[in-house]
């Protein structure tokens, strides 16, 4: 994955809370044996309504999208995550994260920034009011930041996924290193564990 | 003395392969379960880096998600269907895993295979690219469901990074009301903690109510652990479980099982070991359940009614029940057992089971499927259907007028053609009554095996007790 320091830009405001991924991206989708071109599943039932906010001119081009609580709860699809980022977003923000769809987003470099539910609603309205409101979210300081409603909200992020934020690692290159380790273990499970061979 | 642990705890340190300061642990995996929707990209990963299947012993496939269930002997009909699984195909070849095959004897929904091969087993790291691999926590297994990337690192190390999880215990003391299931169960449980309660956490179900179902029962629970948003659920094993698991094909067996079951019996959560957070909940008071809503924490006992949004005191949940009760087309205020259904479906690896089937086929003994309505039976895999075929239940339920189908996910996530249409109502054993989960603009209520077969009986939703006795007549 590419590393990620810093995300600034606009935001959507989508103001539902428990959308979960079969929202964010239909099972029809799924069907696809490529990583690219989610983008038109993205929230696909719900855009056919004109108005609904992604499809709204004065959002064109956000970066950032912004979350009711319990985004990104259900099915483990990764899907969900390469169809907001292929969309153009980079970041979501929400008071709160369905565990795998977090995990997911990490795993891509699509930033998932939790931050308190009167923090979410500040900027939720203030974004509503002002579509131009630039927000700038900083993985290294784990801060997000609109100067412009005077806003500064610090959020988690494991120092761990942070490094790989930073670095642009990959995962499965740093375990492989490991392979003593795995080695070692291997010797010491029980024989009667069960083979699928 | 040792710390007093939780039986999650235990599980976790008997699988660490490193731990180290200011990184995840890195567990290893016991068990990899592999299905078409969610391996194409990670295969394709793994390729493009000439990288292997580190354990392809400990990985197995099967077809499910996409699958017909008519005319399996046949090839799928939808060509981006019939792609996904003839990629899911090639890979098994090319990476040597084993692979069950549409319309093959072991193949069925991922969730029902394993513990019915006895590829699950307790104390066990189970992983799958999908949310519900949660069901195999009934058998004191820590499993849990995995994003695409997180299936490539597996399959290329065997092993997974993982932040340790918060513990939540949930206990359901007494004793269940006659006609309440396993399924009630879980629904009463989300009613209580939504679908974010269990956000950041492994549950452990716990008392006398969850130790009295059988396995099959703390299958569904467990199930739906990931409908509450937890990382996974487990219950720990006992004499039912080893029962289960005994004669299963790769269950261990001779000294070798009395080896097992002696490290089984120790997979319990320690007296002094805190959780860090606890729930309870009555199980004299948990009623048959529906859901009224889009998600799985919008549920009512069956004799309530459609709730009023405005008695939500909580702004975000008044608004989440105005927007579901729009989806779903329905006035607050109405009894539930007066809600008209469409279409009933029973299957999916909540309830898709022998014992399901069973508790289906005695409700069906001797009455009839209320007229025009549609029935969707799906055994959740081969095993169970050719088990229900030489039980009578088959017979049964086609007498009744049910359709009885092949196995497969069917319509719990309706990427086959079993499908709601838009405005469609349907009761259902599965797991999710998201908008669209089951077709587009289709309308999900969850509901137990008893209950839906009742249901597709009156045409309204019913409980077996409010059926008119079998044989009555019309
Ligand atoms: S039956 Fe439903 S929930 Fe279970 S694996 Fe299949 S699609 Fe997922």
């Amino acid at each position: 994955m590419d590393a990620v320091h810093i995300v600034t830009g606009t935001a959507v405001p989508l103001d539902r809370s428990d959308v979960d991924t079969d929202q964010i991206i239909p099972s029809d989708w799924l069907k696809q044996v490529s990583r690219t071109g989610f983008e038109k599943g993205l929230f696909s039932e719900w855009r056919d309504d004109r108005a609904f906010v992604l499809n709204r001119e004065e959002h064109a081009g956000a970066t950032i999208l912004l979350a009711g609580s319990n985004f990104g709860t259900g099915s483990s699809r990764e899907h969900a995550v390469w169809a907001i980022q292929q969309y153009g977003f980079q970041a979501v923000v929400s008071p709160r994260f369905g565990d795998i769809f977090r995990n997911n987003a990490a795993k891509n470099g699509l930033v998932p920034v939790v931050v308190s539910a009167e923090v979410s609603e500040h900027l939720m309205r203030a974004v509503e009011a002002d579509p131009t409101l630039e927000i700038t979210i900083d993985v290294e300081r784990r801060t997000l930041e609109a100067p412009a409603i005077g806003l500064t909200a610090e959020f988690p992020l494991d120092d761990s996924v942070r490094h790989r934020f930073l670095e642009g690692l990959d995962d499965i290159a740093i375990t492989l290193r490991r392979a003593d380790v795995i080695d070692a273990y291997e010797d010491t499970r029980p024989t009667w564990l069960p083979s699928t061979a | 003395m040792a710390q007093p642990r939780t039986l999650s705890e235990k599980v976790w340190d008997s699988h660490l392969v490193a731990q180290s300061e200011g990184e995840p642990d890195l567990l290893y995996v016991d068990l990899h379960l592999v299905h078409e929707v969610t391996s194409p990209q990670a295969f394709d990963g793994l390729r493009l880096s000439g990288r292997t299947v580190r354990r392809p012993d400990l990985t197995v496939a099967t077809e499910d998600h996409n699958v017909p269930t008519t005319d399996t002997h046949l090839q799928i009909a939808d060509p981006v269907s019939r792609t996904q699984v003839e990629t899911l195909r090639a890979n098994c070849t090319e990476f040597g895993v084993t692979l069950h095959q549409m319309n093959t004897p072991g193949q069925g929904i991922v969730h029902i295979i394993g513990p019915e091969q006895g590829l699950t087993l307790p104390g066990m790291t189970i992983v799958c690219g999908d949310s519900h691999t949660s069901t195999h926590g009934a058998f004191g297994s820590l499993a849990f469901g995995i994003g695409t990337s997180e299936v490539e690192h597996v399959l290329a190390t065997q092993t997974l990074p993982q932040q340790p999880t918060k513990t939540l215990a949930i206990t359901v003391d007494g004793e269940l009301p006659a006609g309440s299931t396993a399924k009630d169960v879980i629904l009463a449980i989300l009613g209580r903690i939504g679908t974010g309660g269990g956000i950041g956490h492994i549950a452990e179900y716990r008392g006398s109510a969850i130790r009295s179902l059988s396995m099959e029962g703390r299958m569904t629970v467990c199930n739906m652990s990931i409908e509450a948003g937890a990382k996974a659920g487990m219950i720990a094993p006992d004499q039912i479980t080893f029962d289960y698991l005994r004669g299963r094909s790769h269950a261990p067996t001779g000294a070798a099982w009395d080896d097992a079951v002696a490290q089984w019996e120790s997979l319990v959560t320690d007296p002094d070991a805190s959780f860090d957070r606890e729930v309870r909940l009555d199980g004299a008071e948990i009623f048959p359940h529906v859901s009224w809503g889009t998600n799985p924490g919008q549920v009512s006992p069956i004799t309530a009614s459609v709730p009023d949004p405005s008695a939500f005191a909580d702004p975000v949940e008044r608004n989440a029940a105005e927007r579901a009760l729009e989806y779903m087309g329905l006035a607050a205020g109405t009894p539930l057992t007066e809600v008209a259904v469409d279409t009933v479906f029973i299957g999916s690896c909540t309830n898709g089971r022998i014992e399901d089937l069973r508790a289906v086929a005695a409700v069906a003994e001797g009455r009839r499927v209320s007229s025009g309505l549609r029935t969707l039976v799906v055994p959740g895999s081969w095993k169970v259907k050719e088990q229900a075929e030489a039980e009578g239940i088959d017979a049964v339920l086609r007498a009744a007028g049910f359709d009885w189908r092949d196995p497969g996910c069917s319509m719990c996530l309706a990427m086959n053609p079993d499908k709601l249409v838009a405005g469609e109502r349907c009761a259902s054993t599965s797991n999710r009554n998201f908008e669209g989960r089951q077709g587009r603009g289709g309308r999900t209520h969850l509901v137990s095996p008893a209950v839906a077969a009742a249901t597709a009986i009156a045409g309204h939703f019913a409980t077996p007790a409010d059926l008119a006795p079998a044989g009555a007549g019309a």
